[in-house]
């Protein structure tokens, strides 16, 4: 089966394109699209196991000859991603059945969020640098669908902004690929690591590799090109935010780290210094957002922030410790990030407001979202043993080891910030006196709930569990910093 | 709003049959020379778009009682099961074959998997673009 | 040749970032059209411009332009096609809504400010 790596992409499509023949039909809907997921969850299980196994997976489509044909490479990082998005998306979709709303379940959401998993694993498998751009294109499209769906005021408005963001980074990031292709003339990604690494240090490079910071930047939100983030993410209903938070930010920094470990790798003196000090910047702002907020979403979105300035700052250490802990971090963000908002979600619900101040109380009624909640901040902020915790050890031993003492300490501190932010919420949310009325059934409370736990177990277990995975991430951080095995697998059997 | 388009509605009622027949012949010739699936595909969505300013969006509809997302969702899944057909045979997805048939009326054809695919596309550009155009006409 | 073609380039970017600074939602829509058509043009100057036939295999034909950057801008088309699509859909619904396509006005939500 030397089509697997690429059934993760093509399963969610099959089922999209079949949604899209009965559009009305809620449970007809809701059925296939578990299906789907389920098939797409046991590819990507395959894939993991086959890489593994028998290590980086390529494949040029149409059988064209590697450098000309389009290549699909699928290693253990982006095998693990795919999974991971795959997961997410499963628990989003669970969760929708009670919380989405059957205006919207009619309005083509269970085929836009099949189609953006297309275009989210073909971003993370791909191995050519158009392509990706084409998959990039193919996840906005479905993300445009996404944010407006429902058609509210406040998400017209930010659809809006979203949309004209995207589609000026879409432009530079053709941009960029044109002149990429004007020094390398060839635009598989194997072929531009040997290309580049041929052309050595010099000045052209350098400005594709900040290009191409700015394009993925925006996607992924870091500083200063983070600005749309706020407001976009927090106009869509919680399931569509817990996938937008879990997925896009993630497939920009996946790009990013891809890039500057496969592409940039000439004047590390540079570009990955301009990286090191935008990260920490990131976190920054990030942290600076997640305390100014009483609104429990921006809160959370603002956490989404510090994390990708914390997985980059780890990517561009470039030691092994500083990868793996990037990796570890990336896995771990993804599934803590759909929880929380999964979570939060919840007592939106339960209370009708994001505000924290007009909440309180709820630890009587609902005690056990408190717990789990708790455990899920805790697991944020990188409490031991839960999952937070080991990405961001590694990471900093990384930053000791790359001689950036302050820089460590600085994420260390972060830490904090992170834990009174999320703290914060459980304080406001459910201590102090009952307020308000409580606006769901228990039966709806329940339904909500249990995707929410078992993410949540799932995380947990993640972060417990860490010692099983070290051979997974040691994979993937090997391939991550030593290229050649990347490029050997696509020209396997060429040379 | 009464106009007097008896023109255009006369004209459109001709025109539109040279249009679609026109689209085909761009959809066949685009193997070998330009033409294809997409622009095919726009010729013929710029044929019904014509239909609708002669006549309007309901009579068009009474006429060509399609359902374009159906049209796109069977033109996706036409591409995809001709891409993925190469999934069976274990050679890579997209893996392009043709071979030469002797067909009734039309003699030796050649027949690329590539002309399946491109029904797909046909199918999926009047779909896309016949659904916005209906989108943004149809609440007036 | 390349040179004219990248103050073609330059300018249609400067027109392009000119409407969409601007305050009107047509105007910026149109204005990220200009911005693709730039792109594109930029994609096939990048690619080296030259080549006296198509790159179609033909008998005796040793000078052929380069066909990827054609493939890659045709790609591209398709895609701000549908973009630009959607935008104006986007765009009209926006207006029915919200009742102005001044952006100015389209700033802050009721429920947070």
């Amino acid at each position: 089966m030397i089509n697997l790596l690429l059934f993760p992409v093509l399963i969610p499509f099959l089922f999209a394109a079949v949604l899209l023949l009965f559009p009305k039909k809620v449970k007809a809907q809701r059925i296939v699209t578990m299906i789907g997921l389920l098939f797409a969850l046991a590819s990507s299980f395959v894939l993991l196991y086959k890489v593994k196994v028998d290590g980086v997976q390529a494949l040029t489509l149409g059988s064209w000859a590697p450098p000309f044909g389009i290549t699909m490479v699928s290693d253990m990082f982006s095998a693990m991603l795919v999974t991971s998005s795959l997961l997410i998306a499963f628990f989003v979709v669970w969760y929708s059945f009670s919380s989405i709303g059957e205006a919207r379940e009619k309005a083509f959401y269970y085929p836009a969020i099949l189609f953006m998993l297309t275009g989210v694993n073909g971003a993370f498998t791909t191995g050519d640098i158009f392509n990706m751009f084409v998959f990039f294109e193919v996840l906005l499209m479905s993300s445009y669908v996404l944010i407006v769906l429902g058609g509210e005021k406040v998400q017209l408005k930010e659809s809006i902004k979203y949309i004209i963001v995207n589609i000026v980074s879409s432009s530079l990031f053709v941009i960029t690929v044109g002149y990429l292709y004007s020094v390398v003339g060839t635009l598989n990604m194997a072929d531009i690591s040997v290309k580049l690494a041929e052309i050595g240090p010099s000045g052209i490079v350098t400005v594709i590799a900040v290009l191409f910071l700015i394009v993925f930047g925006i996607k992924g939100g870091i500083f200063p090109l983070f600005f749309w983030l706020p407001g976009s993410y927090a106009a869509p209903p919680i399931p569509v935010i817990a996938l937008f938070g879990a997925l896009l930010t993630k497939v920009g920094v996946y790009a990013i780290m891809r890039t500057y470990t496969l592409f940039f790798t000439t004047d590390v003196g540079y570009t990955h210094t301009l990286l090191m000090i935008l990260s920490i910047l990131t976190i920054v702002v990030g942290c600076i957002g997640a305390l100014a907020y009483f609104d429990v979403k921006q809160i959370i979105i603002y956490n989404i922030v510090i994390a990708v300035g914390v997985i980059l700052f780890g990517a561009s250490v470039m030691n092994e410790s500083g990868m793996m802990g990037s990796v570890f971090y990336l896995i771990h963000d993804i599934l803590i990030k759909g929880a929380l908002f999964l979570l939060i979600g919840i007592i939106i619900k339960i209370t009708g407001t994001s505000d924290l101040r007009k909440m309180g109380g709820l630890m009587k009624r609902y005690p056990m979202l408190g717990w789990v909640y708790l455990v899920v901040a805790f697991g944020l902020a990188g409490i031991p043993p839960l999952s937070g915790f080991i990405g961001k050890l590694l990471i900093v031993q990384g930053g000791f080891e790359g001689d950036l003492l302050w820089q460590s300490i600085f994420i260390l501190a972060s830490s904090l910030i992170v834990l009174l932010s999320v703290i914060r919420i459980f304080i406001y949310a459910f201590w102090g006196e009952e307020k308000g009325e409580h606006l769901i059934s228990d039966k709806k409370y329940r339904h909500l709930l249990a995707p929410a736990i078992t993410l949540a177990t799932i995380t947990v277990l993640y972060g417990v569990g860490a010692e099983y995975l070290v051979p997974f991430m040691g994979d993937a951080t090997n391939v991550l910093l030593d290229p050649s095995l990347y490029i050997d697998a696509v020209f396997e059997g060429v040379k | 709003m009464k106009t007097n388009d008896l023109i255009i509605q006369t004209t459109t009622k001709l025109v539109f049959f040279i249009i679609f027949l026109f689209s085909i012949h761009i959809f066949f010739a685009g193997h070998y020379t330009p033409g294809g699936g997409f622009v095919g595909g726009l010729v013929m969505s710029s044929g019904i778009v014509l239909l609708m300013l002669a006549f309007d969006l309901k009579t068009v509809q009474d006429m060509l009682p399609i359902n374009y997302t159906l049209i796109t969702a069977i033109g996706l899944l036409i591409a995809l099961f001709t891409a993925a057909g190469s999934i069976f045979f274990n050679v890579p997805f997209f893996t392009h074959v043709y071979d030469y048939f002797n067909l009734p009326l039309l003699g030796e054809t050649s027949i690329h998997t590539a002309m399946f695919f491109d029904t797909g596309v046909y199918l999926v550009v009047v779909g896309v673009t016949m659904n916005i155009i209906q989108m943004i006409g149809g609440d007036e | 040749m390349e040179i004219l073609m990248s103050i073609l380039i330059g300018f249609l970017f400067m027109a392009a970032v000119y409407l969409i600074l601007s305050r009107s939602l047509l105007r910026i829509i149109i204005g990220t059209g200009l911005l693709s058509h730039g792109t594109h043009l930029l994609l096939l100057t990048m690619g080296g411009l030259g080549g006296k036939s198509a790159p179609v295999l033909a008998d005796g034909i040793t000078d052929y332009a380069d066909p990827l950057p054609q493939a890659l801008i045709l790609t591209a088309i398709v895609i701000s096609f549908g973009v630009t699509a959607f935008s104006l859909v986007l765009a009209y619904r926006a207006y029915k809504v919200v009742g102005t396509d001044n952006m100015d006005l389209m700033k802050g939500n009721e429920d947070n400010d």
